[in-house]
């Protein structure tokens, strides 16, 4: 048995929660077993993940387990992994499951891999990023009870209609060491930068964080999400959450559109897995055209704007 | 309140990856190494202000590795902190230094476990919490605020699309990451105090490998950029409509 740790928002699953149960299905057809995911906290409605692949769903609707809590949400697990008997346990890779995982990891003993990229292979060995987007790690899990921790945007949804039975997991929820907690999303309806398929940054070249319209315009035109480079974050140009690079977030978008980045080897890092990067930048000398895919050398003041016009025909055109 | 903090080596930033031996061995020649970013900018130095701050009593460092760990342990010394404590084994995986970390506390009774939210060489970012399930304490990753109040913590952490504020009872670990603190150079003073701060040395205790990396592979070099006409944007948004399909 495979089974996936769905995580909700707001009672709703994110496309990431439905990508990992995408992935565990196809891992539970390559395993010849069924496929479970695992929900904790209010959500309306589950069978959602039914469609991706869940053949059975055990759900805690616990209140205790609305908020994140490491310990908590790994007894849930436990339990939950208990119930099912599964034998390899996936999590989308993100903040939370860095909560879970590793503790799972050392109650079961059982090996895990982080920042996963691709089902195993023939020999059960699982492909990864690591030096920050820099290289891919090839890993044996030298355990029978594996955990897998898969990159957003890595292998994508897929539909695959299961059956979805539910079951009631009832944990005893014993830690109340966390208190006062809030959660304060971004408004906005433009996707988190891990999940983001079309990614809009903007590196020093646009001078200054005045100048940050035409580059909202520009993402705006295609819905994309915004990003920066190191140096911009560093000088408060940009919130912290949008830096990507080396030591800001690793990304891989189907779109990486970098404007007036010179493409420094830490910033390519957390970039290059990206499937389509178009560079624009007035230096016809900067490092980032070569791992590009499109580039334009010209100024951003006057290309961007004629882009994000063209953009706004190309989808008028399109009929969205 | 006494506060251990996690340092790991990494490559400096600027490394250009490579690797040996039919790809399974990362090529160290040439390599500059640095304390783990995560771990120096955020982690150690919000521990070094809580001391200053005269809410920690005592900071310490840890590291799990051989002795070529030490340079970056006594930079590590230079910016603050009264001793480290290296355990002695190299080549281990997560689980394994976890372990070793999780067992020196144990034993020495730490109110705070500070640690980087990931090292940029292998990405893991779960020695933190494993250090956590081990001693059975709170564990909070990706921290961005980090204050204390008596015997608890205020946190606020990153969370999918947006930030979650909460408050955590010690003993506590938390992974720290950008916004925490801001990066510091250690002065001369500094850097001649910890030449003479104890560096511990701690035979590592037998644990096993729950995983082996058995083989590395560099991205594919992309094909050339096709450079477009900047008074002709609508061939870019043709490009990427039919030819790359992403729009």
């Amino acid at each position: 048995m495979v089974l996936v740790f769905a995580e909700q928002q707001n009672g709703k699953f994110k496309k990431a929660a439905l990508e990992a149960v995408s992935y565990g299905a196809q891992l539970a057809a390559q395993q010849g077993t069924e496929c479970a995911a695992v929900v904790l906290g209010a959500v309306n409605d589950t069978s959602e993940l039914a469609k991706y692949g869940a053949d059975r769903i055990y759900h805690s609707s616990q209140a205790e387990l609305n908020n994140f809590n490491s310990k908590n949400y790994t007894d849930a697990l436990a339990k939950a992994i208990e119930l099912s008997g599964a034998n390899t346990i996936v999590f989308s890779d993100n903040v939370t499951a860095r909560g879970i995982a590793p503790r799972l990891s050392v109650r079961l003993k059982a090996g895990m891999v982080s920042g996963a990229i691709a089902l195993p292979d023939g020999d059960g060995q699982i492909k990864k990023s690591v030096f920050s987007g820099k290289a891919f790690a090839h890993v044996k899990v030298n355990t029978d009870r594996k955990i897998i921790c898969i990159t957003p945007n890595s292998v994508g949804i897929s539909e695959n209609q299961k059956a979805g039975g539910q079951e009631h997991l009832d944990v005893a929820v014993s830690d109340n060491s966390i208190t006062n907690q809030t959660a304060n999303t971004l408004s906005g309806d433009t996707a988190p930068l891990t999940e983001a398929e079309l990614v809009v940054s903007g590196g020093r070249g646009l001078k200054g964080p005045e100048n940050w319209g035409i580059l909202e315009d520009l993402a705006a035109s295609i819905g994309a999400t915004l990003a920066c480079s190191r140096p911009v974050a560093d000088s408060h140009w940009r919130p912290h959450h949008e830096h990507v690079g080396q030591t800001g977030g690793t990304i891989r978008p189907n779109l990486y559109l970098a404007v007036g980045i010179s493409g420094a080897i830490q910033h390519l890092a957390g970039v290059n897995s990206s499937k389509t990067i178009v560079v624009i930048n007035k230096d016809p000398e900067a490092p980032f055209f070569k791992a590009a895919d499109y580039g334009i050398v010209g100024d951003a003041f006057e290309v961007v704007p004629k882009l994000t016009a063209a953009l706004k025909e190309f989808k008028t055109a399109q009929g969205n | 309140m006494k506060i251990l903090v996690c340092i790991t080596k990494t490559p400096d930033t600027t490394t250009k990856v490579q690797f040996t031996d039919n790809n399974t061995r990362f090529v160290e020649d040439g390599v500059q190494w640095i304390i783990n970013p995560y771990d120096e900018w955020y982690a150690l130095v919000r521990a070094l202000e809580l001391k200053e701050n005269g809410i920690a009593s005592e900071v310490h460092l840890i590291s799990v590795g051989g002795a070529d760990v030490e340079p970056i342990m006594r930079k590590a010394l230079a910016l603050g902190g009264e001793q480290a404590i290296r355990i002695n084994l190299d080549n281990a995986d997560t689980y394994n230094t976890a372990m070793q970390i999780a067992e020196y506390a144990k034993a020495n009774n730490y109110d705070l476990i500070l640690a980087g939210k990931e090292s940029i060489d292998y990405n893991n970012g779960s020695v933190p919490a494993m250090i956590a399930e081990s001693l059975d304490m709170q564990f909070v990753p990706n921290a961005t605020k980090l204050d204390a109040e008596g015997n608890a913590l205020q946190l606020e952490r990153e969370i999918d699309g947006g930030k979650e504020s909460l408050t955590v009872a010690l003993p506590a670990v938390v992974s720290c990451q950008k916004g925490m603190a801001e990066a510091r150079i250690p002065n001369m003073r500094g850097i001649m105090a910890a030449r003479t701060k104890p560096l511990t040395v701690v035979e590592a205790s037998a644990t096993e490998a729950l995983t082996t990396i058995s083989s590395y592979e560099l991205p594919l070099a992309k094909g050339g950029v096709r450079l477009i006409d900047p008074e002709n944007v609508q061939e870019l948004v043709d490009l990427l409509h039919n030819e790359a399909k992403v729009i």
